[in-house]
């Protein structure tokens, strides 16, 4: 009976015991704000377009996140984006969602300036501030800031703005996905065709 | 010829068909001077150079053309000398095929060396500027990416450097350049070796070279016996890809450099052997790089061997030279068959790292079979040198799962071939590595840049946040100090009251005179305990407002009776008076005054309260503020009139200051009343035609304060009276104008959000845009008397209300083109009457503010004739209109069939604009 009696005390003190301790970690390292939150904002791409159908790139991520919102409906970031997402959250990638627009080539705003007259609707639109200007004064984009969004192109009141491709450069060209049977370099491996013969 | 060092081997390596002794026969030949070479501005990693010359500039053999920018970047010298023709996109050597940016060079067949010298003794140098002597010649790594050879050579600063390695193991097939270097010029390498010693100082160096090269090898040690060098020639077994860098380092050394490093973190540098005879010629001679040896076989090709051939010349004067058999070349192949590209462009030129042209025939380099699948043979694996698993990586990169492929040391790959060369699926593998590499790469980016952006958007969140709370702290502030003014501005005038009514029994001449103010002074209380009660009344919407006003009236009456009793006492007897005299009593008056209009302005502020709310007794109100303008008016008369009679010594400047001040705050009452009558257009507001009437109402004043105070300069000094009075118009012209900016604006708004009061808004406009002409005209007049600038200052004004209009016109087109586009987007389904009468209102619009703006510009174009200046402002216009018909045309070609017409009218319409503009300007610009 005692042996009974201590074992039923030693369980009820080992969950006290550990109780306790995970109340107090569950405190001592409490984590701030949501943390999937903020992983499924770092992997979307920022532009605060709104097309996803949100205010911007943070209120997709909690929607994602809280109300089970689909993962396809961000087009700049694309599929990658969508496989990424997939990704973190353990769920099938699924195709864009077209309604929301498509994935398109990467573009900058260009100001065609001298058509500027300088109302500077377009700065209140831009959200990562990539436009220059003052009141009255001719404004400009940089175009290293930029996102592409596409939000000060409606603002501007004489629609001098323009939403131009990248260019490629040398720097930035990349191999393209590898089609079978295509001319490869590595092609004298088929020794004896008169190769060493003629020397 | 036995080796002194142990030679260690690396894992994997195939070992292909050599086929380098075709091109083994023939010493080095001289290529012809080329007629033309092309030299691209970037032909390696980092960034182009910049260019030094321009079109038309002459330019000698090794003279600088472009400069290196940042730290990865080589000087590119003249290859000939001759005549830039050009520097723009050519096709160059690149993966891609694409063209970049090249500087083109036609020559003038004379091969005229720039003035050079090499150092005289370089070991003399310090250190850092023989670095630099090299990098002005542009050296940069003859075999792989081209990297500036400085960069290397500055690894002595912040690296022990043991080893130094110098690479002559040339395994990839075909190519013989490094091979016939060593063989002709053994004197130059070894110099160069010296040289790079010298800088980096290292225990021990060693040159790695395979047995396929005995003669090479011979010519080495024979040059090694005079040379004071202390080196290792390595002689290492044939084996594919014994040149990369990482595995020659494994050969010679044993060592492994590890994942992500760098050969210099395990203190070793290697160099290419072409490298070294560059940075010979470039010390001992002083000559930069400008050509190299390039070993021209395939079996299409002529003469098989290697030439010296000028940086820059196209690949098709090469080829002509070594005779190529055109109809027999199946691929042309710059570099190795193995890891080298192939390319189509014959035009494409020779850089400073092309070492072989191949001109394959069908049967060498024949077409790939297609691809079939992954068999898991593990042959892939056993080859590779990097001992990675392509199979493995293969799968990844083809699954896109880019994150796997990384974790398998992807990024180690040297994209050497051997895999793909030994698949016996003919699976492309190294294409699909490289795919990967650059779709990882461009994640990569993405990432950063989305972290940036991040970044720039919340800080812009933070800078709202703190710029809205700025605003409302500014905005009590400014309540505060509001008060306190009031405050202060009381207990002054108390106690100037009191002081001058303490100090005046020393004047003593005048006893009534102070019985007279101390009147005036009891009057003026009695007068504001009615007023604070009143308002207070006001406030609280207590009953008997009417008594309180009425008392208030007459109380007014009184103390301005006292007021004027006093002064006119004071007046009468002012030259006994004691100098202090009137100017208390203009301080008085002026305090009153002042008063005056705050009590003015608090009123107007009651009334657009009352009138936001939709009071009912606005009307009262309005009386009272009208009353109230009117005493205020009457006060600031009373005030200038006393001035002016009191102490005309004391100048008008004083004067107009004055009457200034009063404009400067009418003016801002006038604002007010309008932002006040925007605000209740915008939410629909009946009151706001009354509002508007009373603007109105309140500009005619400012406009009679304005004329008065143009009267009394005029009057008063009529010397420097034009000028002054210039000024002071010209100001009132800048505050019409902002006036009639900010009517603009609260007309668009109300346009906008479709408020009825829009129209009369727009009469509005126009009326005070006409105002502000006429006040133009005033100037001009006046300017015109008084100086001959009157012409060019008229010009700008003018010129300033065309933007306006033209700004008008575009906001309007553009107005217009959204409407129509969503009307274009509804058109395919049903009608939208609503809209289409808009869109008709729109353009109707539009036209008007067109025709404006054409009546504006035909005036423009008079004055342009008269005078002949607006032909800049004439050729923006006309590219504003080109631009109109290209927006109309573009329109066009999207609208439906039944807006077709009406489009097509206005293209015509806009068109003809175009062509007038353009012809006005054509007359203009000749
Ligand atoms: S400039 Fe325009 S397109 Fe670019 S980020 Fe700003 S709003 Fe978006
Ligand atoms: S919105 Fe258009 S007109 Fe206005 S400042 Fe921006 S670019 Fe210029
Ligand atoms: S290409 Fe890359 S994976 Fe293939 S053998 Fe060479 S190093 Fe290994
Ligand atoms: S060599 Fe080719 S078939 Fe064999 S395992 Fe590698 S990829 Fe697969």
């Amino acid at each position: 009976m005692s042996a009974v009696l201590i074992a039923v005390l030693v369980l009820l003190g080992l969950g006290l015991v550990f109780g306790i301790l995970l109340g107090y970690s569950s405190i001592r390292f409490k984590v701030e704000g949501n943390p999937l939150v903020d992983q499924v904002d770092s992997l979307l791409p920022q532009t605060q377009c709104g097309q996803c159908g949100h205010p911007g790139c943070r209120p997709y991520a909690e929607a994602i996140v809280n109300n089970d919102e689909a993962i396809n409906k961000c087009p700049p970031g694309g599929q990658g984006t969508i496989e990424a997402l997939a990704d973190l959250l353990d769920v099938e990638a699924i195709p864009l969602d077209a309604e929301h627009g498509e994935e398109q080539i990467k573009k900058v705003a260009y100001i065609r300036e001298d058509e500027c007259i300088g109302c500077t609707k377009c700065i209140q639109a831009c959200p990562v501030d990539a436009i220059l200007g003052a009141a009255k004064q001719m404004h400009t984009v940089i175009v290293s800031e930029c996102t592409g969004c596409d939000l000060c192109v409606e603002p501007c009141p004489v629609d001098c703005i323009d939403m131009l491709p990248i260019e490629t450069t040398l720097n930035s060209w990349q191999w393209p996905v590898p089609k079978s049977g295509v001319e490869l370099i590595a092609t004298d491996r088929h020794p004896g065709i008169a190769l060493e013969a003629d020397a | 010829m036995k080796n002194t060092v142990k030679v260690h081997s690396f894992h994997g390596g195939i070992h292909p068909p050599e086929n380098k002794k075709q091109s083994t026969g023939a010493p080095i030949a001289i290529a012809p001077l080329p007629s033309r070479v092309i030299l691209p501005l970037q032909q390696h990693i980092g960034l182009p150079a910049e260019p030094v010359v321009s079109v038309g500039d002459r330019v000698l053999k090794g003279q600088l053309v472009a400069e290196a920018v940042g730290r990865i970047s080589a000087n590119i010298h003249a290859s000939i000398s001759g005549t830039v023709v050009a520097i723009e996109p050519h096709p160059v050597p690149h993966m891609s095929g694409m063209e970049a940016g090249c500087l083109i060079i036609e020559s003038d067949g004379r091969d005229e060396w720039i003035e050079h010298q090499g150092l005289e003794d370089y070991t003399q140098l310090p250190k850092q500027e023989l670095i630099e002597y090299i990098r002005r010649a542009g050296v940069a790594g003859m075999g792989g990416a081209g990297f500036p050879t400085d960069v290397k050579l500055h690894l002595g600063d912040d690296h022990i450097v043991n080893t130094l390695i110098i690479n002559a193991a040339e395994c990839e097939p075909y190519i013989t350049a490094d091979d016939m270097l060593m063989r002709e010029r053994a004197d130059e390498v070894l110099g160069g070796i010296e040289i790079i010693a010298h800088l980096l100082k290292p225990l021990h160096i060693m040159v790695g070279i395979e047995d396929n090269k005995p003669q090479a090898i011979r010519a080495l040690h024979a040059a090694l016996d005079n040379s004071p060098l202390n080196l290792d020639i390595v002689i290492t077994p044939t084996k594919y890809p014994s040149g990369g860098e990482k595995q020659l380092i494994k050969l010679l050394t044993g060592i492994e450099v590890p994942s992500g490093r760098i050969p210099a973190d395990v203190g070793i540098v290697c160099q290419n052997i072409g490298t070294t005879t560059a940075i010979y010629r470039a010390v001992i001679h002083g000559e930069p790089l400008i050509s190299r040896i390039v070993t021209v076989t395939g079996q299409a090709a002529g003469h098989k061997q290697n030439y010296e051939v000028r940086i820059g010349t196209r690949f098709a004067d090469l080829l002509d030279h070594s005779e190529v058999r055109r109809e027999q070349m199946h691929r042309l192949i710059v570099g190795g068959p193995m890891m080298g590209i192939t390319v189509i462009n014959e035009q494409i030129p020779v850089i400073k790292t092309t070492n072989c042209l191949i001109a394959g025939t069908i049967g060498e380099m024949p077409p790939q079979p297609p691809a079939q699948a992954c068999i898991r043979c593990g042959m892939c694996e056993q080859v590779c040198p990097a001992e990675l698993l392509p199979q493995q990586l293969h799968w990844f990169a083809k699954g896109k799962e880019f994150e796997k492929a990384r974790h398998h040391n992807l990024f180690d790959c040297i994209e050497c071939g051997a895999c793909s060369y030994v698949c016996p699926s003919n699976i492309p593998l190294v294409q699909y590595y490289r795919f990967a590499k650059a779709e990882i790469r461009k994640e990569d980016e993405e990432q950063r840049k989305a972290d940036h952006a991040r970044i720039r958007f919340e800080a812009r969140l933070e800078r709202l946040e703190r710029e809205k709370i700025e605003k409302e702290e500014r905005r009590k502030q400014r309540a505060i100090e509001a008060a306190a003014a009031q405050a202060a501005k009381k207990d002054a005038a108390l106690n100037i009251t009191s002081s001058s009514a303490d100090n005046r029994p020393a004047a003593a001449s005048a006893p009534d005179l102070k019985q007279l103010k101390s009147n005036a002074a009891i009057a003026r209380t009695k007068l504001r305990k009615a007023e604070k009660a009143l308002t207070n009344a006001q406030e609280k919407g207590l009953d008997g407002i009417e008594t309180l006003q009425a008392t208030l009236q007459q109380l007014q009456v009184k103390s301005e009776q006292a007021e004027k009793a006093y002064a006119d006492a004071q007046s009468a007897p002012a030259l006994q008076q004691a100098p202090s005299a009137p100017v208390t009593d203009i301080k008085q008056l002026k305090s009153h005054a002042a008063i005056a209009r705050t009590k003015l302005k608090k009123a107007e502020k009651q009334l657009a309260a009352a009138q936001e709310t939709g009071d009912a007794d606005i009307d009262a109100l309005k009386a009272q503020v009208a009353e109230l303008q009117a005493k205020s008016i009457a006060a600031e008369k009373a005030y200038s009139e006393a001035e002016n009679g009191n102490s005309p010594a004391t100048t008008p400047g004083i004067d107009t200051t004055e009457l200034e001040a009063d404009i400067a705050a009418l003016q801002s009452k006038v604002d007010k009343a309008e932002s006040a009558w925007k605000t209740a257009a915008e939410s629909g507001s009946p009151a706001a035609d009354k509002m508007a009437a009373g603007v109105e109402k309140l500009k005619d004043k400012l406009k009679a304060l304005q004329d008065e105070l143009a009267t009394i300069r005029a009057s008063a000094s009529p010397a420097p009276a034009t000028a002054v009075d210039s000024t002071a118009l010209e100001a009132d012209i800048a505050a019409m104008q902002a006036k009639v900016d900010k009517a603009e604006n609260a007309w668009k708004a109300a346009v906008e959000s479709g408020s009825p009061a829009a129209d009369k808004m727009a009469a509005g406009v126009e009326k005070l845009k006409d105002k502000l002409k006429a006040l133009q005209d005033e100037l001009a007049q006046i300017k015109a008397g008084s100086t001959a600038k009157a012409t060019s200052d008229s010009g700008t004004a003018a010129s300033v209300s065309i933007k306006e209009l033209k700004q008008q016109v575009s906001i309007m087109r553009t107005k217009l083109k959204k409407a129509e586009k969503q009307q274009a987007e509804l058109a395919e389904g049903e009608k939208d009457p609503a809209l289409e009468a808009e869109i008709a209102e729109l353009r109707a619009r539009h036209d008007a503010a067109q025709a404006l703006f054409d009546a504006a510009e035909a005036e423009k174009a008079a004055a342009a004739a008269q005078q002949g200046i607006d032909l800049k402002q004439l050729k923006i216009d006309a590219a504003m209109a080109r631009a109109a018909v290209t927006k109309a045309e573009r329109a066009l070609s999207k609208a439906e069939h039944d807006l077709k017409q009406t489009l097509e009218e206005e293209l015509l319409a806009a068109r003809a604009k175009a062509e007038k503009l353009n012809s006005t300007l054509e007359r203009f610009s000749e």
